[in-house]
């Protein structure tokens, strides 16, 4: 429960705010968790109006655009330069972006 | 003085870009440590290039329409060599390598670029509060916000440290700061000017367009940012409407639907205004009736959904590997949430676990297919509505400017002020704000003016008209000593 309101608490969790944090890679501490929650549930029960509206058999729209399928040939154009790019890199290392352990880790 | 004119006269020699350069960055230094507008001020790169537009005329060389005129870039623009921040830490230091397209056609034109206006954390937000580098100032009313997200642009145009400036409108971003500074903002129709370089928001809503004090300059930087590029995949390949060669054409016969669900809870004042302006057009030979276009009230929440979705996709790139802030931690994943926790404010963050809410299994179709869903339908309800009308009026904002500080701790509060504006990105069609007189406080009023996909050349000869009638305008309370001075420098003076 949080400063919010009671209602909006069981659209949207503590828990369930520590989750989404989780997969979208964001360390959130815990009086973040709790205010994002409460503030979160105040935008689903907003967002929740679209719920009510009737959409059977109405396609999605993704864009506005016409778009078709483009081919071209496959011409060899310049790119941008590797040493420019690499030298934003918070660390480069022999042409490459240098970046913690990934494989091996425990779950 | 404004930007065709300021074209004209280093064209014909009567001034040089350099001393037009060097009278704007004057004010930009005597304003901006109050209005705080600008991110990056570039002085020495902005010098050499005005010298080389006076090299060229000096060679007999045609520039382009805007020859040494001075202009702004929203900071997530990319600039090469030069700080895009994206108003967040998480890009401070960064230096893209590479110009945004629109950038080039700028230069290309002969515009020169003075500098990187602030905005909230990646454009999300309808303030300037959320910059990372603290707010911007409305020229009109210090104690008040500009709008945003592009405020520094809006406040850097209305306060005259630059005729023009570019912005991004993903929601409502360019057009609802220039309502609130009393300037022109135009979001252009989707595809119609290229997206490379502009950092990304939500990549189906996002589209780059002019600031500027007159219609006429809005239309005039339309014009050169506009056109097919083949580094956006989303880039029409067709001919771009045209602005300012029919501008000057009028409104005779044309069909105007006051859109009566824009002006639904907008302030009396606001609501007075656009039923001017409304008259305005009647007056000069458009047959304006009042329609309803219901769907345009689901567009809040769905645009709240698609456009955090997107965004919880498009921001997963900051993860401290390729470019700017990292926080080094043991392992890769430790290292992409302690990044993303620092570098991130608190805005950015909402919307990321907005959006990968809506995106996670179990909530996919009752949010974001949903949400697709009634985009369609708003889609549909302005086919109906432009089977009637060639353009639509309504509010750009339900009010004019509000206090800082006022809306920063209600997010839901803060998303109201966009809701005017969110149904012209989700259909991927035009919209102009002009400027229409002032509140009862002085503070500006923007009508807005709204027209099919690719329908600008209609939707600028009416915004011509209302500018025409327009009443006068308030001088800001911060700008640059010339706005007041010239003949046309302010848009109620025309």
């Amino acid at each position: 429960m949080n400063e919010h309101g009671s209602a909006r608490s069981e659209r949207l969790t503590r828990e369930d705010a520590a989750y989404v944090a989780r997969l979208a890679r964001v360390d959130l501490t815990e009086d973040e968790l709790d205010l994002y929650a409460g503030q979160l549930a105040a935008v689903l029960d907003h967002a929740a109006q679209v719920a009510a509206i009737a959409t059977s058999g109405v396609e999605p729209t993704a864009h506005t655009l016409p778009l078709r399928n483009v081919l071209r040939d496959d011409v060899v154009r310049p790119s941008l330069e590797r040493e420019e790019v690499l030298a934003q890199a918070p660390r480069a290392e022999d042409g490459r972006f240098w970046v913690p352990r990934i494989l091996g880790e425990s779950p | 003085m404004n930007a065709s004119e300021l074209a004209g006269r280093v064209r014909t020699g009567e001034t040089s870009a350099v001393d037009v350069l060097e009278q704007h960055l004057r004010a930009i230094e005597e304003c901006d440590g109050e209005l705080h507008a600008f991110l990056t001020v570039l002085g020495d790169t902005a010098r050499s290039e005005a010298r080389e537009i006076d090299r060229r005329l000096g060679a007999g060389e045609a520039p382009g329409p805007l020859a040494g005129v001075p202009v702004a870039v929203k900071d997530n623009l990319c600039t090469r060599g030069v700080p895009t921040t994206c108003a967040s830490r998480i890009l401070e230091g960064w230096l893209p390598p590479y110009d945004a397209t629109v950038v080039k056609r700028l230069r290309g034109a002969g515009a020169v670029v003075v500098g990187k206006t602030n905005l909230d954390e990646f454009a999300m937000g309808s303030s300037t509060e959320n910059s990372a580098f603290g707010p911007t100032r409305n020229p009109h009313d210090p104690r008040r916000v500009p709008g945003g997200s592009s405020g520094g642009s809006a406040a850097a145009v209305a306060a005259g440290l630059v005729p023009i400036a570019l912005g991004s409108d993903t929601g409502g971003s360019i057009r609802q700061p220039a309502a609130l500074c009393g300037v022109v903002g135009l979001k252009p129709t989707y595809g119609t000017v290229s997206r490379y370089g502009l950092v990304a928001f939500a990549s189906s809503l996002d589209q780059v367009g002019p600031f500027a004090r007159t219609v006429a300059d809005a239309a005039t930087l339309f014009d050169v940012i506009s056109g097919h590029d083949p580094l956006d995949s989303t880039s029409l390949e067709r001919p771009n409407p045209l602005a300012l060669a029919r501008l000057e054409e009028g409104v005779d016969g044309m069909r105007v639907g006051v859109v009566v669900e824009l002006l639904d809870g907008a302030d009396a004042s606001v609501v007075k205004r656009v039923h001017e302006a409304a008259e305005a057009l009647a007056a000069a030979g458009a047959n304006v009736e009042e329609c309803s276009v219901p769907e345009v009230s689901y567009a809040l929440p769905a645009y709240y959904l698609l456009a955090a979705a997107e965004a919880s996709s498009n921001l997963a790139r900051y993860d401290g590997v390729r470019y700017g802030l990292r926080v080094d931690a043991s392992s890769a994943e430790a290292m992409n949430g302690a990044t993303r926790a620092v570098g991130f404010g608190p805005e950015v963050k909402r919307r990321i676990m907005l959006g990968t809410y809506a995106l996670s299994a179990g909530y996919y179709d009752a949010y974001y297919g949903q949400a697709q869903k009634v985009r369609t339908l708003i889609i549909r309800a302005f086919a109906r509505a432009y089977e009637q009308a060639d353009v639509l009026l309504g509010a750009t904002t339900p009010t004019t400017a509000f206090e800082l500080g006022s809306k920063v701790d209600d997010p839901l509060a803060m998303y109201l002020s966009d809701v005017c504006t969110v149904p012209t990105n989700l259909a991927g069609h035009p919209a102009i704000t002009v400027p229409f007189g002032v509140d009862d406080l002085a503070l500006p009023v923007g009508v807005q003016l709204l027209a099919p996909a690719l329908g600008e050349t209609s939707m600028f000869q009416a915004a011509a008209v209302i500018e025409g009638a327009a009443p006068a305008g308030a001088l800001p309370q911060i700008c640059a000593p010339t706005i007041g001075a010239g003949p046309t420098s302010t848009r109620g003076e025309r």
